[in-house]
């Protein structure tokens, strides 16, 4: 029989007298920062969701030597290539980055932590935007390595036909869907629910709101200014013109801006359960 | 110390709070008791933050908990053991309140022997944790800052007996070190034997506080004498009420020394003189929160 001993080790580590201490200084931004890109990586999901960036990458672009005619494996080729997987899982990042709080109760222990909600979700905003461009990043090295690889395997001339204003914008562009992702996540404050709203957003609505602009005129004219997903178009096909961001501003303040304002609003008033 | 005044939260038309004060003093630990659905923890949740209240104000130490600049390092909180991401490990989720709070990495293994979780255990992710062991890690989580407030709802919860006494020790040892303990519980036998104060709560409203010794005392004074006619009449004539018990002692409300005094005074010979005995936190407890109990099994 072995009997527990239980009383001894309760005092040893804690002090012998506890005092009112008051705790000095705030918790910096950055520290909240790098604990919420922690967060991202220290589950299996989130740690899968993290590599499927680079698995993605690796696949698309091995599909791409694999499977496409020889004079295709250019780097813009590369590059849509890659974007594609890119356009799903980073606003899966951006959602479950701030949903997870709610739908896996950790909220509880993150808000009573720092209970200043606008700071946390800043943090996880710029988290978020780290992630997404570091993303990117790890897109253009391994576009790189896919058009050199496709050059040695073809004999052929690397094609570098993306110009670093273009890859800009094709940033940009991933990055914004990535932070639509996370304005879903703020509103609805629901795994499963923001992830079903961004798919109805980005795959059902745009038929919809396709059939409406042949049509009807009216809407046809309206719609870059309405459509956010519309008014992204340009900043894939790598010309901005002055309208176009003109578009982008009006658009993204009306499906992007407003909501994300209303749904911090909500978030700093609501109960966390 | 906590400092509760006028609390109310109310949802539509239900008052979960309704203008709740009491106080949690320093050194001491405060029992904070009541049915289930008694507004217990809306009141604990609103004491760190996570509710707004409706009116009222709560305070520790004279500041409102959301003003603290690094709570985690000045009062310990669990809520819920089980709120936690089920996919993390216990350590990592120490870990991550221990960076979030700015301490030594030292400081999450510390905790780990102190709630006696061990390394195997702590590398195991929650969602594998019986509720003794998330309600091991949730206390793990509040001590990590060393607080010198500790917030705990119902940290008994799925412990066995022996972590329920190791956890009576351990808030013990640390009220009497000067720490300040809050915890609810509606496991009576639990508060009954950690808590130095008590606070009642039924419906949203605070129907008892005070010290343990003072609301467990009955009021009363059981006496007995050889002549017991004479001491009947003489508590007559001197206005006592009482109530002779069958098995021959008289009860009364009189204090013992009234009642001394009296006997004394009128040449009676006492054979016993007594405080009556003290109801037991559960009859209290069932007697004040009687009209708010489901069951209607009290009075």
């Amino acid at each position: 029989m072995t009997t527990t001993v239980l009383e001894p080790t309760t005092l040893d580590a804690a002090p012998a007298v506890i005092r009112n201490r008051v705790a000095a200084t705030r918790i910096p931004l950055t520290r909240i920062v790098a604990v919420e890109l922690r967060k991202m990586f220290d589950t299996r999901a989130g740690f899968w969701l993290m590599a499927s960036i680079v698995i993605a990458s690796v696949l698309a672009t091995a599909a791409l030597i694999a499977f496409a005619p020889d004079e295709s494996l250019t780097f813009e080729n590369f590059s849509t290539a890659i974007g594609a997987p890119m356009t799903v899982i980073l606003p899966m990042i951006g959602i479950l980055a701030v949903t997870s709080e709610w739908s896996q109760r950790s909220g509880l222990t993150t808000f009573t932590l720092i209970p200043n909600r606008s700071r946390v979700l800043g943090a996880k905003f710029i988290a978020a935007l780290i992630v997404g461009i570091v993303a990117m990043l790890i897109a253009l090295v391994v576009g790189t390595l896919g058009t050199l690889a496709g050059s040695l395997i073809t004999g052929l001339d690397p094609v570098w036909n993306v110009t670093v204003t273009e890859f800009a914008l094709i940033v940009l562009g991933s990055v914004l869907g990535m932070l639509f992702g996370f304005m879903l996540g703020v509103v609805i404050r629901n795994s499963p629910g923001a992830i079903v709203s961004y798919f109805v957003y980005t795959l059902v609505l745009p038929p919809l709101l396709g059939v409406l602009a042949v049509h009807q005129q009216w809407f046809a004219d309206l719609q870059p200014w309405v459509d956010y997903g519309y008014a992204q178009i340009p900043l894939f096909g790598g010309v901005m013109t002055s309208e176009h961001w003109q578009q982008l501003a009006v658009s993204g303040t009306i499906w992007f801006l407003i909501p994300l304002a209303v749904g911090l609003a909500l978030i700093r008033r609501s109960e966390v359960k | 110390m906590i400092t509760v005044e006028s609390l109310t939260k109310t949802y539509g038309g239900f008052t979960a709070v309704n203008d709740v004060s009491f106080t949690a003093a320093t050194g001491r630990v405060t029992g904070f008791l009541g049915p289930n659905g008694a507004g217990k923890s809306t009141t604990l949740r609103i004491l760190v933050g996570l509710t707004p209240a409706t009116t009222g104000t709560a305070t520790i130490d004279g500041r409102r908990f959301t003003e603290l600049p690094n709570p985690g390092r000045e009062i310990g909180v669990l809520l819920d053991a089980s709120a936690q991401h089920a996919g993390r490990t216990g350590r990592e989720i120490l870990t991550v309140a221990q960076r979030t709070m700015g301490l030594p990495k030292s400081r999450v293994q510390e905790v780990l022997d102190l709630v006696s979780l061990t390394d195997e255990e702590a590398g195991r992710r929650v969602r594998n944790y019986s509720l003794g062991m998330r309600q091991r890690l949730g206390l793990a989580t509040a001590l990590l800052g060393d607080p010198h407030v500790l917030i705990l709802d119902e940290p008994a919860n799925g412990l066995d007996p022996a972590g329920i006494r190791w956890m009576r020790d351990l808030l013990r040892g640390y009220a009497d070190r000067g720490g300040t303990v809050l915890l609810s519980s509606h496991l009576l036998h639990e508060i009954e034997v950690i808590a130095d104060d008590l606070v009642v709560i039924g419906n949203g409203r605070i129907v008892a506080q005070g010290s343990k010794a003072e609301l467990l005392a009955s009021a009363g004074t059981v006496v007995r004498a050889k002549d017991r006619s004479a001491l009947v009449s003489a508590m007559e004539s001197a206005g006592y009420a009482h109530i002779v018990d069958p098995d021959g002692s008289v009860h009364t409300d009189a204090t013992t020394e009234q009642v001394g005094s009296l006997a004394l005074a009128a040449r009676i010979a006492l054979t016993e003189l007594r405080h009556a005995d003290g109801a037991g936190l559960e009859e209290m407890f069932l007697e004040l929160t009687a009209d708010t109990q489901r069951e209607g099994v009290a009075a």
